[in-house]
């Protein structure tokens, strides 16, 4: 069998039934394979696009996306979504042609290291030296993506060797990676002295992140929460682990999370960490965070247990594996849920004090009355997809996600043009869903091709457009702590976004009227096929409240 | 029953350590020979801004393992986390971080030294206590081969210095386990 064939019988073996990707000169063979391969290529119009949406594939599906782009150029488009899968820990696979192994290192036409470009930013790579290594490669590419830790793994094929004909025999069971053997059950020992220290806290909080998600183990965090009434926060990528409107729940913590969250933080004497690695954005100012507390930290990735904040009860595990192991050793030492009593009165008082809030206007939309009216026409069950920037923190503020899989963003990267491929990929991988893209007009005008894929593939997704007409969150930032020297921040003349999406085919609306925005949206989400409301939101809207950077958690402002 | 189980333990009395150790580790790491392991093992460090101080590489007994021996400052970076982050390539099979007493490390040096008919005797004199050999001689210089500890080789150094140091090559420690005494 020709090396590509036999990738694309891996690829289907691995349960494939999406890749997306570009074709290109040095990836011909493979997408002559693609030709006669039984699962469907999504055509993207720029590789980052197809890295984003193989993103958001894996992030609402749980398996892994693969991303397919040719070399030099091609595969160096691809490197932002390879940073931002590993950033976030998305299980990826990412096959780049290679330029005729005799060019290799000759700068022949297209030629990229992009094995040693890529090297920092992958959970692990293949430069494919003999054909019949291929298949082998795939195999152990998905198993390394979507074990221990996910992360992107690449396989760059150079284009002679994807020609040559191997004998393929479909590979089972567990591949040979003796480098590799990630850990996931936890130690007995430790999850027991957890226990014990949890039954001893009289200020508990649980902090949990996107471990949670990547490890299917919410309805485990459910089960330890309500172990007794532990107040839960989460990070930005953990939203949708533990149900918004409920009683523990505290919300989001961090830079714009909530008064209470942050404070609990800051004031709790024991925090359990579950698959969220304490960083900048969490902690503000390190010295200063949660000078109180002793950590458990519960992570399958060892090493960000004491990377940031040095752990008093490690325990290396996957969070589906720990915490019911948690949760009934802490049942069985039957502690004194009195002894929370004064800790939640403390817990109430701030959040009566400190509601999520904002001015509402009787003009203008207010873009966190877009997020909640968002929220209402959607009754909280869509797939939501975002960029970077305020509308990001809005949505993470007022969109209270009840489910996992649920909130697609990027969070470690801070990719802006995340949000449109990343809904296109969600929405291959959730056909039956609803799935919108809340997008800046910053983030948007950057991927704004890919409205293409969507229309040629038939994804029915939905961009709302938060247009405020800045890049909104430097502009907050110059206005606060750069004395309001605004800079490179308005988009000036921007798109005609509803002429641009009819371009595409898309149906386009717009809205800056508060009293027919509900109507708007309703339209907007309930019309077949994609379409775009682009709605005016008040530009110089501040995302409050706030932990300045480098600043502690009880010097929130806003 | 279940308050004393409870109250076995105190919160007050969870403690972490610095992760800092404040001396030199050796590391001694078994990797796959194939193309671009060091360039992964080089580059980590450098992402993470840790620094290498002395690195030697070459095979083991199986062709297919070579070891990569390192010494890595534990005053300045914690050695912990360092071998956390190896241990996450997957290329990287086995590390150890060695135990002072219970290894045996060796690195090879070679000075070049000014050698004038005064200071020449000198030098040999050193050369002899410290069990160098002389592997090159011209009117001028002696070239001197020197095995030991790093210790040692540093303390050859400072002996030979105030000579005229031409120049140095160092190929860094190399270290294996001592075995088990006999019992």
């Amino acid at each position: 069998m020709r090396a590509a064939d036999a990738l694309c019988e891996a690829l289907k073996a691995e349960g494939v039934d999406y890749v997306f990707g570009i074709p290109g000169g040095a990836s011909l063979p493979l997408y002559d394979a693609l030709y006669d391969a039984d699962f469907e290529h999504i055509l993207a119009r720029h590789e980052q696009g197809a890295g984003h949406a193989a993103e958001g594939y894996a992030k609402a599906s749980g398996k892994v996306g693969v991303a397919f782009a040719t070399s030099g150029p091609g595969a160096t488009n691809l490197v932002t979504a390879i940073a931002d899968a590993v950033m976030d820990s998305v299980p990826t696979v990412f096959i780049t042609g290679q330029v005729r192994s005799n060019l290799i290192g000759t700068d022949g036409f297209q030629e990229a290291d992009v094995t040693g470009i890529t090297m920092p930013i992958v959970k692990h790579s293949f430069l494919v030296t003999e054909a019949k290594q291929i298949p082998d490669y795939i195999h152990k590419a998905f198993h390394i993506a979507s074990t221990g830790r996910p992360g992107p793994v690449l396989v760059d094929i150079p284009r002679d060797l994807a020609e040559v004909e191997i004998d393929y025999e479909s590979i089972k069971g567990k591949p040979n990676l003796p480098g590799y053997q990630p850990t996931t059950e936890g130690n007995i020992k430790q999850i027991r002295i957890a226990a014990k220290a949890l039954a001893n806290a009289q200020r508990p909080v649980i902090y949990s992140g996107g471990g949670v998600i990547n490890a299917n183990a919410s309805d485990a965090l459910r089960e330890l929460v309500r172990a007794d009434r532990f107040p839960v926060t989460s990070t930005l990528m953990g939203l949708g682990a533990y149900p918004a409107p409920d009683e523990q729940w505290l919300g989001m913590l961090g830079m714009h999370g909530t008064r209470s969250a942050n404070y609990v933080m800051d004031e709790a004497d024991l925090i359990v960490a579950i698959g969220a690695r304490f960083d900048d954005r969490i902690t503000g100012k390190l010295s200063e965070f949660a000078p109180a507390a002793k950590f458990i930290h519960i992570d399958v990735d060892p090493a960000e247990i004491s990377k940031n904040v040095p752990a008093h009860i490690p325990i290396v595990g996957s969070a589906e594996k720990v915490l019911p192991k948690l949760t009934g050793e802490y049942r069985a030492l039957e502690a004194d849920g009195s002894r929370l009593d004064e800790w939640w009165s403390r817990i109430e008082g701030w959040r009566e004090a400190h509601p999520l809030s904002y001015e509402d206007s009787d003009s203008e939309i207010k873009p966190q009355l877009l997020v909640e009216e968002l929220y209402r026409a959607t009754d909280g069950d869509a797939v939501i997809t975002s960029d970077v920037g305020q509308h990001q923190m809005w949505a993470a503020q007022y969109y209270h996600f009840a489910k996992p899989r649920r909130w697609i963003n990027s969070g470690g990267l801070g990719t802006m043009g995340f949000g449109l491929p990343a809904a296109i990929g969600a929405k291959a991988a959730m056909p039956d869903e609803q799935v919108v893209c809340l997008a800046g007009d910053g983030s948007l005008v950057m991927v704004c091709q890919e409205m293409a894929t969507a229309i040629a593939h038939d994804l029915e997704v939905k961009i709302v457009l938060m247009n405020n007409g800045h890049f909104g969150m430097v502009r907050q930032w110059q206005e606060l702590f750069w004395s309001e020297r605004y800079k490179a921040v308005a988009m000036g003349p921007s798109p005609d976004w509803v002429k641009l999406a009819e371009a595409f085919g898309w149906r386009g609306a717009m809205c800056d009227q508060r009293d027919s925005l509900a109507e708007a949206l309703r339209e907007t989400l309930d019309s077949p096929g994609p379409a775009l409301l682009d709605v005016r939101v008040t530009q110089d809207e501040n995302c409050y409240p706030m932990i300045p950077a480098g600043s502690a958690a009880r010097d929130m402002v806003g | 029953m279940a308050d004393s189980k409870i109250s076995e333990m105190k919160l007050a009395d969870l403690e972490v350590s610095s992760g800092l150790t404040g001396r030199k580790h050796l590391l001694s790491l078994m990797v796959e020979n194939r193309p671009g392991v060091l360039a992964r093992v080089a580059l980590l460090f450098s992402r993470r801004g840790f620094n290498i101080d002395t690195l030697a590489v070459g095979p083991t007994d199986d062709p297919d393992i070579s070891r990569i021996t390192l010494t890595v400052d534990g005053a300045v970076h914690p050695i912990d986390q360092v071998t956390k982050q190896l241990h996450k390539l997957i290329n990287v099979i086995k590390i150890r971080d060695m135990d002072p007493a219970g290894t045996v490390s060796r690195e090879m040096a070679l000075f070049k030294v000014n050698a004038t008919v005064e200071s020449r005797a000198e030098i040999m004199e050193f050369s002899e206590i410290f069990r160098a050999q002389i592997v090159d001689v011209s009117r001028r210089a002696l070239t001197i081969e020197v095995t030991g500890t790093a210790d040692k080789i540093d303390a050859f150094e400072s002996m030979i210095r105030p000579h005229g140091l031409i120049e140095m090559a160092r190929t860094g420690e190399v270290a294996i386990a001592r075995s088990r005494p006999e019992s």
